[in-house]
């Protein structure tokens, strides 16, 4: 088939068992091609199970910096046999199969619209290792040098990647080395290469990293001075824990005396945690807990405790699919409104939304500032796709000169000179928010009591209704106080006038600025509204009151974003059009194009 | 509560070591019951703190839900207080003592909220070692609520409405002693000469100290039967409401010698025996401590005293490692890593 070569444009996936190693081979694949300049994303899809089920990682390159998951996959390296007969049907037509020819493939299997590569890998793995586990490790290695060869990929780049992978096991960089010289020269010494789909060193990854969200969420938690976390394993958010952990490990040691700056704790389970959480912000500690949808249910009760005792919580939630235990392995934005509004009673939560693992850094960080300056729980709202795969973001900057902000806390020289009695939930600055104290700051003035219960502005007891009234009041007041201290919505408006906007959150960034160019492309004009936090800035509403329709991007099914701008800014429902993914993959630019550019609204729309 | 607490020092009142009265470590007026065996159990923590010479704001109060839970407002008003949620004061006092390793943290907690919305958290409490001191006030029944039996009530006690409770109780000096606490015992709410001292030891021990304190409900234990029951008084006095009639009872007081059995009536009108360890108890021998509670429960008594202590404990602090500055006074300085160094992390990623 001899074609015209698509250079750096192609999406690879390749189809491996858990528990196989295949996770280590993939990411230096997808590191290789990141060091030679491409804009590329990895997405690894994969089972609730620890060894033996089907596995895969997909990975796009693209030299125009499309991000998001694409339909239609160039190139399948199918290395397991257990999805092989699917994995044949997903190769988009004129498409290639790489798979292990070791044995023969079934007729039936065969498609006349693609390609089928054989690399004998696992015969070449076995007649040159020893031990099954390296057989089975190396094979890994075997078919990323020759897919490298047969897309063209830099081989030193590669070799420089696996020598950083193992600097610390420096025997293991030889056979390493020789497994990917097999798959390099087989495909030298027997096939045809490079394949059509191929690339070459590019410079678009300059000043960028490749990062997970969860890993920049943990490390910003790091930076924002957090001193403790309280934790219980779930997926997808563990590896926040993970590396909070890591980090300080590296960075929050005293040197002097080896003792730690943090502590790091694996509670009982979610309501012990955020328990904890509770406790050491109560105690002036910045402290804070990494959970998934279930676990956010768990702790409703103490959400609750936080909202009304107005006590600092950093809340990550990286949602999963629900509901109940649900896909707990795929991805979904399901969570808003449980979030939102979590606990029983009138409440109300600030949600920080990054798009990018480089918002995940400084969202978090901002996330500690926020509770302690607002008094209340902040979620940080990402997702299984942000969170556990990697992403091509901004290098992570911090400003050496930001403080901390902790807030409204009275310390021991405020409270000495303070002549009128403390009043911990008095609205002294009219805004919503009292003045704290911590625990042990002075001997005589400031002590106060923690209740969850209705309370005066002197915490103390009472059932009186105007008074618990007038505190519920003040609640709503330092809800529009926060209005102004998140992060405002970003509004990209058309070159050209439009009716047409197109709001979006989260990991649904990359697809639908991918879609925004595809529709563009069409002569379709869109206004986008990128919601970053709860509750909206004022420019969301004043930039949908401007427009006819706008179509809503939710990786749910019932289009949560959707209620909730309804709900909080009053929109009229025919206005905002849902546009959904909810099967637990991240939605794809080429659906958010198809069902908003056949959508009937536009003629409607464009009469004006 | 519409009643004023007056802020009077008798002029022959006594300072303490650190300039307090009595009065400074007393809290508002309490709104249970009258006679209910927890305002003892406060008095004592009043007592024990002054005598100790604790100052107020060194030390953090915090509890569950329930009447229990309630009591830290009638207590050591100048020190800081968290009234949680039901069955979580555990996580919620780690993470404070976590926070600042410097002060004294005192959880107060029920049978409910402990043995049973609250177990998990308990023994948590206890596996970890949270420098605590964590007070059950044990009725064997949920008070706020009408006095349903609480999974502290003993086999075949009688509640309220007349039914005889058929499951085995929850021992939680038993469990914490299975759980290697290191400081556990067991005290009546009317034996302040008991109690005192053991609030005193367990403030000065550096890891989880629980006591579990027999604290009678006055309005809830109080079955047919008993001259002090709802139909007795209802025959003695003219009420226009009896809903929410709560009847005046006197608090009940033991004393007795070391190594000698008290049998005294609760407001019931049934009998517990409470048997202290004699003067020759080493409380260092875990062992002969659960062999001597084994067996007054067989003979059927209430063993009082402190069964256990550990005097090498280690602390949750040290198992973390942390710090001696408390957590919450590190500053940016110490915390945030800076800008040179995430230039490095950078170059991990690319």
């Amino acid at each position: 088939m001899e074609q015209e070569s698509l250079f750096n444009d192609m999406v690879i996936r390749f189809a491996n068992v858990n528990g196989t190693g295949s996770a280590s081979a993939n990411e230096m694949f997808a590191k290789s091609l990141f060091k030679m300049g491409l804009p590329v994303t990895a997405k690894n899809i994969f089972p609730s199970n620890i060894q033996g089920l089907p596995t895969w990682y997909e990975v796009r390159i693209s030299e125009k910096g499309y991000l998001g998951r694409r339909e239609g996959i160039d190139i399948i390296v199918a290395v397991n046999p257990q999805s092989l007969e699917q994995d044949i049907k997903d190769v988009k037509s004129g498409g290639y199969l790489i798979y292990d020819n070791s044995k023969l493939l079934y007729d039936n299997y065969k498609r006349e619209d693609i390609n089928f590569i054989g690399i004998p890998m696992i015969e070449m793995s076995a007649q040159n290792y020893n031990s099954a586990r390296h057989q089975q490790l190396f094979k890994n290695i075997i078919y990323v040098g020759a897919v490298a060869c047969l897309i063209n990929m830099d081989i030193d780049t590669i070799k420089e990647v696996i020598t950083e992978q193992f600097k610390s096991k420096e025997k293991l960089i030889p056979p390493n080395f020789k497994a990917l010289d097999l798959g390099i020269n087989y495909v030298r010494e027997n096939l045809n290469y490079p394949i059509k789909y191929c690339v070459k060193k590019s410079n678009k990854t300059d000043g960028k990293i490749i990062i997970d969200g969860n890993t920049a969420t943990g490390l910003g938690a790091v930076y924002a001075g957090a001193t403790m976390m309280a934790w219980y394993p779930i997926t997808p958010s563990t590896s926040v824990a993970s590396a909070f952990e890591k980090y300080c490990k590296k960075l929050r040691v005293d040197p002097e005396t080896g003792k730690n700056k943090y502590a790091f704790i694996q509670a009982e389970d979610e309501l012990a945690a955020i328990g904890m959480v509770i406790g050491a912000n109560w105690n002036g500690a910045r402290a804070f807990t990494a959970t998934s949808g279930p676990g956010v249910s768990l702790m409703n009760e103490f959400i609750g405790l936080s909202y009304f005792a107005e006590i600092p919580v950093v809340l990550i939630n990286v949602q999963r699919g629900g509901p109940s235990t649900g896909m707990p392995t795929r991805s979904q934005q399901a969570d808003v409104i449980s979030c939102a509004y979590a606990s029983h009673g009138d409440t109300k939560h600030p949600m920080l939304i990054p798009s990018t693992p480089t918002e995940c850094f400084e969202y978090t960080a901002k996330a500690f500032d926020l509770a302690e300056r607002s008094q209340t729980l902040v979620f940080l709202l990402t997702d299984l796709d942000l969170g556990m795969n990697n992403h091509l973001t901004d290098e992570l900057s911090w400003d050496d000169t930001q403080e901390y902000d902790r807030g409204k806390v009275l310390d021991e020289e405020m409270l000495e000179r303070m002549t009128e009695k403390f009043g911990r939930y008095l609205d002294v600055d009219d805004d919503g928010i009292p003045y704290r104290t911590i625990p042990g700051t002075h001997p005589t003035k400031g002590a106060y009591f923690t209740r969850g219960t209705s309370r005066d502005e002197y915490a103390k007891y009472t059932e009186d209704g105007k008074v618990y009234a007038k505190n519920m009041d003040r609640l709503s007041k330092k809800w529009d106080t926060i209005k102004a201290l998140v992060p405002s919505a970003r509004i990209h408006s058309s070159d050209q006038s439009t009716k047409i906007g197109m709001l979006y959150y989260g990991t649904s960034f990359y697809p639908s600025t991918e879609a925004t160019d595809m529709l563009t492309d069409h002569g379709i004009h869109i206004t986008k509204i990128e919601i970053k936090a709860f509750p909206f800035s004022d420019n969301v509403k004043e930039t949908i009151d401007k427009l006819d329709f706008v179509f809503v991007v939710d990786q749910n099914r019932d289009g949560q974003m959707r209620t909730l701008l309804i709900n909080e800014l009053n929109i009229d429902p025919h206005k905002l059009i849902s546009v959904l993914n909810y099967d637990g993959t991240p939605i794809t630019a080429d659906k958010i194009f198809k069902e908003i550019s056949s959508h009937k609204v536009l003629d409607l729309a464009t009469q004006n | 509560m519409s009643y004023i607490k007056p802020q009077f020092h008798h002029p022959e009142l006594k300072k303490n070591k650190v300039g307090y009265y009595k009065t400074d470590y007393e809290g508002v007026i309490s709104t249970l019951c009258a006679g209910c065996g927890h305002d003892s159990i406060s008095s004592a923590i009043v007592h024990a703190c002054y005598e100790i010479s604790l100052e107020p704001h060194r030390l953090a109060k915090l509890s569950g839900i329930g009447c229990s839970s309630k009591t830290p407002a009638y207590f050591l008003s100048n020190s800081h207080g968290f009234n949680s949620v039901h069955g979580r004061m555990p996580s919620v006092a780690t993470g404070a003592g976590l926070a600042n390793r410097d002060l004294i943290y005192m959880g107060i907690s029920g049978d409910g909220d402990t043995a049973s919305i609250g177990m998990g958290q308990f023994v948590h409490a206890v596996r970890r070692n949270i420098n605590m001191v964590y007070i059950v006030m044990n009725n064997g029944c949920y008070g706020l609520t009408k006095g349903q039996d609480s999974a502290t009530a003993d086999f075949g006690s009688i509640s309220k409405s007349g039914s005889e409770n058929p499951y085995t109780a929850i021992d939680l000096v038993g469990l914490a002693l299975e759980l290697n606490a290191g400081f556990v015992g067991r005290s009546f709410s009317g034996d302040k000469s008991q109690l005192v001292p053991m609030i005193k030891a367990a403030l000065s021990h550096p890891g989880f100290a629980f006591i579990d304190v027999i604290s009678p409900c006055v309005t809830f234990n109080n079955n047919q039967g008993s001259t002090k029951s709802y139909s007795y008084v209802r025959d003695h006095i003219e009420a226009t409401s009896v809903l929410d009639f709560v009847p005046f009872e006197e608090e009940i007081k033991v004393d007795y010698e070391d190594g000698t059995s008290a049998e005294l009536e609760l407001f019931n009108g049934s009998k517990i025996v409470l048997s202290k360890i004699s003067s020759h108890w080493d409380p260092r021998n875990k062992i002969l401590a659960k062999k001597y509670l084994n067996e007054s429960k067989e003979n059927g008594q209430i063993l009082t005293g402190l069964f256990y202590i550990d005097t090498e404990t280690e602390s949750f602090h040290k198992k973390l490692n942390t710090v001696t500055t408390p957590l919450n006074k590190l500053s940016k300085n110490d915390l945030c890593p800076g800008s040179s160094k995430l230039t490095d992390i950078n170059k991990t990623f690319m």
